[in-house]
């Protein structure tokens, strides 16, 4: 799950990790009273959406006095901010982080990820702040230094004070940056974060290190223990269709393409957009109605697919293991009478009980397309779907 | 000959009570698998259907003499099984639970470095099955058939289509390794391989990965030094847009790393033969051992 950067903010603060001062509003009106609780002098506007790049699509600018924060704020709210991690529709913007402006010495960076080769947090450091951390790992990698931490021993102070050498900072800054360190540290495991990135981390002309700018993602798996953090889901930030597969269990992904896939198992659902695709279409979607799907469980997912205007046709690639054959048919046959599904519809399943499965669709009088191999199945959903 | 669990094989099923612990616990037993209790901590000394039920691993341990378990607990309480089983020298230790917390599972593999005598299968896996043998998971037994096939895998259903594969293709299957789609599991895709290779009876390997992490670019290197037996390939995931959970945990492309593109290009000059269609993976390997 994902965060807004002043959610971030707030929760790394409660940690000890120093921040910007600063508040979130929804009106311009705000914006402007939050300046001036700041102190009149100048501030940040920030536009805060799920993604990244913000600034360079004109969603962070500095406003010299809360007058000028709010005609800022004016435009910036309700605006469609594009930019590289949004894709080309955008995102709407609806709430803004107002902070107070900062003399900035140096701009660093410092994350914790898991590194899944060894088991391990990894805490990355770099001295090339503000920018994309990807891009510093490509083009200069030697600049990133990475420690790695000892899930039951924590992060100890010499490994930060390594990372903090490491960025090229001063004696002094470095015991700062050891207890940043330990706080983000702290935030990371006692949230069950995934992800924690400061991105800037910044040296202000005072030799304070600050976070000025922070994200966080979770564990969805997670979540269960920390209802305060479900608290902060914003629905605005994801696809209505995906709102409405997860109310059912439903593992769903919304794509660009016109084939509408249904299949069980995530692996296999993967490997049915890949011969899709290599069948010369595009899938609509990724959809997995997990191992134990019942006739519900298939209307539901019938009508979150055909929500999707694009849908020219389906394809339900089904491995019937513990599922068994006849139970699917007869599920799709009561879910394509009760919705009357309008585009045509390809079904290749294996497994237990497939003939009696197959049998029932023949003789259910609808217009289904059976295939024998997934390869069929792909090349006849493809020619369906124009 | 195969890997990990045969007919000598005594199954302990952790939360043998519930639902899903019953209905495979009974699927085990039919594919001829010699369960021999189940653990449900507050139900000791009970039975249910028709098999002990012990308060904890130790006992059940002592009492059975099981070497192995499957783990049916939910997500909350996996981690504790595991460690539990670890502690209590099951050698073969088998977590079918989906949705455990990454932190716990990190916690769990930490402790399983000072018990080096147990192996974790999974976590989020189908399990184990040993054609004609046993099976220690929920992979469909009717599927399989015996034979010179080893498959590894992180995906159940993509199992399964491998397994039937071989079984229409008359190559059968060795033994049948889910190793789960989580992004820290206990065995990994090299793991699996150093098995097959010192198995007589497996005379190729599936191996079936998907996006996100590195493991299949690590078992790729591995392969090209070490193994010799034909290795056919399948990742999932060629078409699944970056920055998207793909139903696994683990199956994610992040900061444009774990791209089926690197792993199977990884794995194709390690000398695997790598299939762009989950429908090609058997009839490659009948190819292969032409």
């Amino acid at each position: 799950m994902k965060i807004h950067e002043y959610q971030a903010k707030a929760i790394l603060a409660r940690h000890g990790v120093p921040v910007p001062r600063g508040e979130v509003a929804f009106s311009a009106s705000e914006v402007g009273d939050i300046a001036r609780r700041l102190g009149g002098r100048a501030v940040v506007v920030k536009a805060q959406i799920h993604a990244g790049g913000r600034g360079k699509g004109g969603g962070v600018k500095l406003a010299k006095s809360p007058d000028e924060a709010e005609a800022i704020a004016r435009n910036m709210i309700g605006m469609t901010l594009v930019t590289h991690q949004t894709g080309p529709e955008g995102r709407v913007v609806s709430r803004v982080l107002v902070e107070e402006g900062l003399q900035m010495a140096r701009e660093l960076y410092l994350s914790i990820v898991l590194d899944r080769a060894s088991g391990k947090p990894v805490m990355m450091a770099s001295a090339a702040g503000g920018m994309d951390i990807e891009e510093v790992a490509a083009a200069t990698p030697e600049k990133i230094v990475r420690i790695y931490i000892e899930p039951g021993v924590g992060l100890v102070p010499y490994q930060a004070r390594e990372l903090g050498f490491g960025i090229g900072l001063d004696g002094p800054q470095v015991n700062k940056a050891v207890k940043l360190m330990t706080a983000l540290y702290d935030a990371f495991v006692a949230t069950d974060a995934s992800l924690v990135e400061i991105n800037p981390l910044v040296v202000t002309a005072g030799g304070d290190l600050l976070a000025l700018d922070a994200k966080m993602n979770f564990d969805d798996n997670a979540l269960y223990r920390h209802q305060d953090i479900k608290d902060l889901r914003d629905f605005g930030e994801e696809d209505p269709l995906e709102i409405e597969a997860s109310k059912f269990s439903l593992n769903y992904i919304h794509l660009d393409g016109n084939i509408g896939c249904m299949v069980n198992g995530a692996g296999l659902a993967m490997a049915t957009m890949d011969i899709i695709k290599l069948a010369g279409g595009e899938p609509a979607n990724f959809l997995d109605v997990g191992g134990g799907a019942n006739a519900e469980q298939i209307k539901n997912a019938f009508r979150i697919l055909m929500s999707d205007k694009n849908v020219k046709a389906v394809l339900i690639n089904i491995f019937g293991g513990i599922l068994r054959c006849d139970v699917l048919a007869q599920g799709v046959i009561s879910a394509v009478k009760q919705l009357g599904v309008p585009v045509p519809i390809v079904i290749r399943m294996e497994g237990t009980n497939v003939d009696e499965g197959k049998r029932l669709l023949r003789d259910s009088g609808m217009n289904f397309t059976t295939a024998d191999s997934m390869g069929e199945a792909a090349t006849r959903v493809v020619e369906l779907a124009g | 000959m195969s890997v990990l669990i045969d007919k000598s094989t005594r199954l302990l099923v952790q939360g043998l009570t519930g639902r899903e612990g019953t209905f495979h616990a009974k699927q085990a037993a039919a594919y001829g698998t010699v369960v021999v209790g189940g653990v449900t901590p507050g139900k000791g000394g009970t039975t249910h259907e028709g098999w002990p039920i012990f308060d904890t691993v130790h006992d059940a341990v002592k009492k059975t003499g099981a070497n192995a378990s499957v783990i049916f607990v939910p997500p909350q309480f996996a981690a504790d099984a595991v460690m539990e089983a670890a502690d209590a020298g099951v050698g073969v230790v088998v977590c079918i639970t989906e949705g455990i917390p990454t932190l716990d599972t990190m916690r769990a593999m930490t402790f399983l470095q000072t018990r080096p005598t147990t192996r974790l299968v999974g976590p989020n896996c189908p399990g184990i099955i040993t054609a004609g043998q046993a099976k220690a998971g929920i992979i469909p037994g009717h599927i399989c058939r015996e034979g010179r096939i080893g498959i590894v895998s992180k995906s159940g259903t993509l199992t399964y289509e491998a397994i039937h594969q071989l079984t229409r293709l008359g190559l059968g299957q060795t033994t049948c390794i889910g190793i789960g789609g989580d992004p820290l599991i206990g065995t990994s895709h090299i793991d699996a391989l150093k098995l097959f290779a010192d198995d007589p009876e497996t005379e190729a390997v599936i191996m079936i990965g998907e996006i996100g992490g590195s493991a299949e670019e690590e078992a790729a290197g591995w392969i090209k030094s070490n193994f010799k037996k034909p290795v056919v390939a399948f990742i999932a995931g060629q078409t699944a847009p970056p920055g998207r959970r793909m139903g696994h945990a683990g199956a994610i492309i992040a900061g444009g790393k774990g791209t089926a593109a690197e792993k199977m290009a990884a794995l194709s000059s390690a000398g695997v033969t790598v299939v762009k269609s989950p429908a090609d993976m058997g009839q490659a390997v009948q190819d292969l051992l032409r």
